[in-house]
This record gives C-alpha cells, sequence and structure tokens, in this order.
C-alpha cells in the first residue's frame, strides 16, 4: 500500500467541473487535500457537497478535470478509498442483517465471483464492535434506529480499511450520544493516519470537530484550518448573495437547447 | 371424464403428455418467482412489466420470420424486443425530461400496440390461423410440449449458476448500488446481468402466464415471501417455490377446462398465496400481529388485579385476604366477562387462590403484584427526576410502562435512580419480594 502513496496528496482534485443535465453543479474546483487531517465539508443545501463526494468516488460523469488518489487515477486507487453514502440512500428494508451490511465493506477486494471469506466475516465483526454494534450483528436492518443503521454505514467503512475516508452526512439524523461516539471515532482513524473529508451541516461544532474546512457553494469557496479560514467573512460569502449571478447563469445554461 | 378422473390422471403423471405440462409450469413458476424477487427489491418490478409487453413484437416478427411455431426461436424475439424495450426505457428517462412513470406507459403501450398489430396480421394470414399466437397473451400452460421443457431447463440451469455464483455481488447491487460502484465492482456489468435476468424471466414466463399478466409472478410470490423471512437466501428460495405452487395450480385448472387461459388462474393462485402470507406470516402477518395484541390486552388484565390485590393489602401488610369478584372489579374499572376470564386465568397460573367464591394472592401472586407496582412507581420516579414533569402529569405513562419494563430496564431504572423508597406521590416503592427471590 506504501508505494501506491508516494509523496502526493491523499486527494487531488483539478478544475472539476460536473453538471447535471448541462445544468453545472461543481464549477471549476480545483484542491489538494492534506493528509492526516479530519476535513469537515460545509455549505448551503444545493452547494453541490454530495455532488463532489461522489464526483470523487468516481460515481458520476465529469464534465472536465480529473481527480487523483495519492497522485494516481481513481481507478487503480480505489482500495484506497473508503465511502460512507447517505443514510436516506437505501431501503432499510431490505432482507438482511447487520453483519451482512458492514460485510458489504470487503467486497471491493473479491475477484468477480468471489464470496466473502471467513476472515472477512471476522474483520466485518470487528468494525461492528469498533461502532458499538457487536450485540446488533444478526439484527434485520430494518429493526435498527437511525443511529444505528448510520453506524452500520460507518462499519461498512471500516471493513473496507482504507487510508481516505469520503462521508456524505455521517451525523444525519443521530441522537447526540451517537454524534458524540461517531466523532471519537472519526479521531481515532485521524491519529492512524487517515484522511477523512466529512460533509458536514451544524456550523456549531465544525471548530470543535474538524482540523480544516472546507467551503462549498457550487465552487470551492476555502479550503484551509479551522482557526483560519471559519469566519463570518468566508461563511457570508459561502451562505451569503454573492453567488446569486452564478447560480442565475447555472440556470440559463441547464435551460440552453 | 369427470374432474375427479382429470385429477388423478394430472397429478398421476402417467400421461407423458401431462408431465411436459407440469415441468414447464413448475420452472416457469420457479424461474419467475426466484428472480423477480430481485426486480421486486430493486423496485423494478414495474420495468419488468414494461418489458413483458415488449415481448411481443418480438414473437410476432420470429413468427413472420420462421413461418411456424417453434418455441425458442419466438422466446428469442420475445428476448431482443424485450431487450430493446428496457433499452428504450433507459433512453427515455436518460434523455428526455420525462420521468420513469411517463417512460413505462409510453414504452409498454407502444410495443404491445405493435405487437397486437403483428399477431392480429398474422391472425389473417392462412398460416397464421392455427397458429396459436394469442396465447401468449394470456398463457397457455397446455401448450408445453417435451421441447420445451428441456429448453426451460437448460435456460434456468444457467440462470441458477450465474445467480450462484455471482450471489454476493447481486445482492449488494440491488441493496446499495452506489457503494457498489465506489468499492470498484463492475455496476454496469451487474446491472446488465440483472437486467438480462429479468428479461428472460418474463420470456420464459410468456407461455404460461402470457405478456399481459406478467407482472403479477414478478411481484407477487416475492411480496408474498417477504412475509415469512428477513434473510434474502430464503426469500429467494421461498419465491420460488410459491411461483412453482401457482405454475402448477394454473397449468392443472387449465387442464381441466382447456379452454381457460393459464396465466389468471397463476395469478389467483400466487394472490391466494399472497393473502395467505399477508393473514398468517410468523412476524409480519396481520393474524399474528392480532394475536399478540390479545395477549397484551390480557396481560394488561392480569397485571392490573395483582396490582390492586397488592395494594389493597398493601395498608395492613396483608395480602392474603379474600376478596369477591365484585370487590375487585370495584377497585378498577375492568369489564365483567374480561375481569372473570382474567381470574381464570391468574388461577391456573397459580398466582390466585379461589375459595367459596373469592379470590385471594398466592405468594407468587404477591410478588408479581409488588413488581408490578414498583415498575409503576419506579417509572413515575423517573419521570419526575428526568423530565421534570409535575406529579399529575406521571400516572398515565407509568400506566403503560409498568407492562413493558423487562428486568433488564428495572434493574437500570433502580441502579440510576438510587433504589428510591417513595414514589413522586410519597407511596412505598415496595422490594420486599426481591429480597425472598
Amino acid at each position: 500500500m506504501t508505494d501506491n502513496r508516494n509523496n502526493a496528496a491523499p486527494i487531488e482534485v483539478h478544475d472539476l467541473t460536473v453538471a447535471y443535465r448541462k445544468k453545472p453543479v461543481l464549477w471549476d474546483i480545483d484542491f489538494s487535500l492534506p493528509e492526516g487531517q479530519l476535513i469537515g465539508m460545509v455549505g448551503p443545501n444545493g452547494a453541490g457537497k454530495s455532488t463532489l463526494i461522489k464526483a470523487i468516488m468516481g460515481l458520476l460523469p465529469l464534465s472536465s478535470g480529473f481527480i487523483k488518489i495519492y497522485g494516481k487515477p481513481l481507478e487503480i486507487q480505489r482500495e484506497l478509498v473508503g465511502y460512507v453514502p447517505q443514510r436516506e440512500s437505501v431501503d432499510w428494508d431490505f432482507p438482511t442483517d447487520a453483519l451482512d451490511v458492514v460485510t458489504m465493506g470487503r467486497y471491493g477486494k473479491l475477484s468477480l465471483f468471489g464470496r466473502p471469506s471467513k476472515e472477512d466475516k471476522e474483520i466485518a465483526m470487528d468494525a461492528l464492535e469498533k461502532v458499538g454494534l457487536a450485540d446488533f450483528a444478526k439484527r434485520q436492518i430494518s429493526q435498527l434506529s437511525g443511529g444505528q443503521q448510520q453506524r452500520v454505514f460507518l462499519a461498512r467503512a471500516l471493513a473496507q480499511d482504507a487510508v481516505i475516508y469520503l462521508m456524505d452526512e455521517p451525523f444525519a439524523g443521530v441522537d447526540a450520544a451517537t454524534e458524540k461516539a461517531i466523532i471519537e471515532l472519526l479521531g481515532e482513524l485521524k491519529n492512524k493516519g487517515k484522511t477523512l473529508l466529512v460533509v458536514h451541516h451544524d456550523l456549531n461544532t465544525v471548530a470543535e470537530y474538524f482540523d480544516w474546512v472546507m467551503l462549498l457553494n457550487l465552487r470551492l469557496i476555502k479550503l484551509g484550518p479551522v482557526q483560519e479560514i471559519f469566519n463570518n467573512e468566508n461563511l457570508r460569502t459561502t451562505y451569503g448573495g454573492k453567488l446569486n449571478l452564478l447560480s442565475e447563469m447555472a440556470e440559463k445554461i441547464g435551460k440552453m437547447p | 371424464m369427470d374432474i375427479w378422473d382429470l385429477t388423478v390422471r394430472f397429478f398421476s403423471m402417467t400421461d407423458a403428455n401431462v408431465r411436459y405440462v407440469v415441468a414447464g409450469s413448475v420452472l416457469l413458476g420457479g424461474i419467475a418467482g426466484a428472480f423477480g424477487t430481485f426486480a421486486f427489491l430493486q423496485r423494478r418490478s414495474l420495468i419488468g412489466d414494461a418489458i413483458a409487453h415488449a415481448t411481443l413484437p418480438g414473437v410476432g416478427f420470429a413468427f413472420l420470420i420462421l413461418g411456424r411455431k417453434e418455441l425458442h426461436w419466438l422466446l428469442l424475439g420475445a428476448a431482443i424486443s424485450g431487450w430493446a424495450g428496457a433499452l428504450a426505457i433507459d433512453a427515455i428517462t436518460r434523455h428526455s425530461r420525462l420521468k420513469l412513470d411517463a417512460a413505462l406507459g409510453i414504452v409498454l403501450s407502444a410495443f404491445f400496440g405493435l405487437g397486437i398489430v403483428i399477431l392480429t396480421y398474422i391472425q389473417k394470414t392462412g398460416a397464421g390461423a392455427q397458429s396459436g399466437l394469442d396465447k401468449f397473451l394470456f398463457g397457455q400452460a397446455a401448450a408445453i410440449g417435451r421441447q420445451d421443457v428441456i429448453v426451460l431447463a437448460v435456460i434456468g440451469a444457467i440462470m441458477v449458476t450465474v445467480l450462484l455464483s455471482l450471489f454476493a455481488k447481486l445482492k449488494i447491487m440491488t441493496f446499495d448500488a452506489g457503494f457498489a460502484a465506489s468499492a470498484g465492482l463492475n455496476t454496469g456489468l451487474l446491472q446488465f446481468v440483472l437486467t438480462t435476468m429479468l428479461v428472460v424471466t418474463v420470456t420464459v414466463g410468456l407461455q404460461a402466464v402470457g405478456v399481459v399478466l406478467m407482472a403479477a409472478i414478478l411481484i407477487i410470490p416475492a411480496a408474498a415471501a417477504r412475509q415469512w423471512t428477513d434473510n434474502l437466501k430464503i426469500m429467494l428460495v421461498l419465491s420460488a417455490l410459491f411461483g412453482m405452487i401457482s405454475g402448477v395450480t394454473g397449468a392443472y385448472i387449465s387442464f381441466l377446462k382447456p379452454h381457460f387461459p393459464t396465466g389468471p388462474w397463476i395469478v389467483v393462485s400466487a394472490s391466494l398465496i399472497f393473502i395467505f402470507s399477508i393473514m398468517f406470516a410468523t412476524k409480519r402477518g396481520i393474524v399474528v400481529r392480532l394475536v399478540r395484541q390479545l395477549k397484551n390486552r390480557r396481560k394488561m388484565t392480569e397485571d392490573h388485579v395483582l396490582k390492586v390485590l397488592f395494594k389493597a393489602g398493601m395498608d395492613s401488610r396483608n395480602w392474603r385476604a379474600l376478596y369477591p369478584p365484585l370487590h375487585i372489579s370495584q377497585l378498577w374499572s375492568f369489564g365483567a366477562a374480561e375481569l372473570k376470564r382474567g381470574l381464570k386465568r391468574l388461577v391456573s397460573r397459580g398466582e390466585l387462590e379461589k375459595e367459596g367464591g373469592m379470590y385471594r394472592l398466592t405468594e407468587n401472586g404477591v410478588s408479581s403484584g409488588a413488581r408490578v407496582t414498583r415498575l409503576h412507581r419506579l417509572w413515575e420516579v423517573y419521570l419526575e427526576r428526568h423530565l421534570e414533569l409535575p406529579p399529575d402529569h406521571l400516572h398515565r405513562d407509568a400506566e403503560e410502562m409498568e407492562h413493558i419494563i423487562t428486568p433488564e430496564v428495572e434493574k437500570r431504572l433502580e441502579e440510576m435512580l438510587g433504589h428510591p423508597v417513595l414514589d413522586p406521590h410519597h407511596q412505598e416503592i415496595p422490594y420486599f419480594d426481591k429480597a425472598k427471590s
């Protein structure tokens, strides 16, 4: 794994533009993330936070630009990246149990016809234990609370054993105790040298939770250490009206024949 | 022949033709049931319906080109035009602003319309009159022959092999396609496999179920199977089994009455299985839920009897006094019949003793009454301390909680509250039954 990591940045995004039916939802995004940091991503609704995560994970077609993971294309570096999608993105009434979902974190390492081995199951069980759900391994997933479902998704990402983690709103709909448990877990991952990019909604806790922060609203407003860039002026730019022209033009392009 | 003779002939399967029909409908029903599960879980059942309707022009074209009716060529034509329908749905939703429901409606009716036009044309020509292509509309299992069974068995074997070797991947693809793609799985290929499975499923189902009712055999066995299990593998097997039963039932009825199409009967019997499952399934069934509610109501009555008798003896510390039922019913607003049955159950469980038409608590009964009273009062303490509710707001909540607090929760409550002696209404919280046990 170390040979894949060189000295390059964990994630480098170069001149990225993503459009949905021609309407740009991300413009000219350009950044490099520092290694081993816990980085929060904030911005208003519709700012393109999930889109950026999905674009980095290679789940969306790019209009322009490229993404590199430790200096190499995502296709050959996928094993280094773990992903926590939004909890609402799946049907939790699917007939399976918590351990099975977590085991899915191992599938990226299987061959086309491969099946999860006993070792994979053990890794998955360890991951469940780390998020405090060992007793719920055989529980049908629809019977888990929202916070527990969120932790199942986290455990699945842990089972991926990645060095970079992209997380889409891991705190959505969880109670305060679960939020605390999750942020502690993220801190542990960071201490192991992993890089985490986390979509976050609560501006009040940004300074407490994160080392770095990314301010996003269709374009990248600012990226840097929290104490340097997380101030009222930058937040006004992110959430305020200065971008109206940009959004208007985006609408116009989207409606062009 | 009367129905009995026909039934014997059908199920003894001495007649080779009957054997083919039964084997064919078991295969068809099984394949449709099993693979419909994936469409059901991916919420693509109605896409399956559109694909089924889209197979019809393919059947017609294949017949026109071939000039005669050979099932495997007709099915190949059906599969190709079914795939074209699937691609058309995809293209419409991707490249226009139309939503999926509109795309489904357009593709389903356009292909089906075209198919009917071609079939009508064939019927008018001399060769087509006896072709029996119209049987593809509502299915006719009686037409299944030896050749067809072999084709179906081969297709079924290939599908099951693919399923077994790709099961884990297909599962993650169905549950969370985005994550599967992020982990580097070839989701394009897997989705292709799933769509092909759907196309093949509706294609092989054509002869027995027919185009028009195909959605039913994709959805109903899977929906019924879902009621019984939370495990995908078991659900697949059950759904296949339900499909098989429905297939054979349809074939049997059209054997009795050859002019009946099979499809509607397959759907009717699948629906009966579905209704049975909804009612009686072990976890989700309506009947099971009703039984559980009844048990709860009974337990509440019993708890209340034990509680009021315990509280009645609290002041004098004499819990062994005899009470006539009328007196008990005045301690709590019991219904007469409800109380009578409750007392009977408590006597048979050894919590009450009956003497001369009157009742008193046994030692077990005293403990149980003490426990219900304790839980009620502990919960009131908890509400008062942790939710800061005023004393007159506590009773109703506690009234519910006293029946459902488990021994584990009880232990946590006691520890958290520090074994309080008095409840918010300054009534004693009894613990003595615990010291004994």
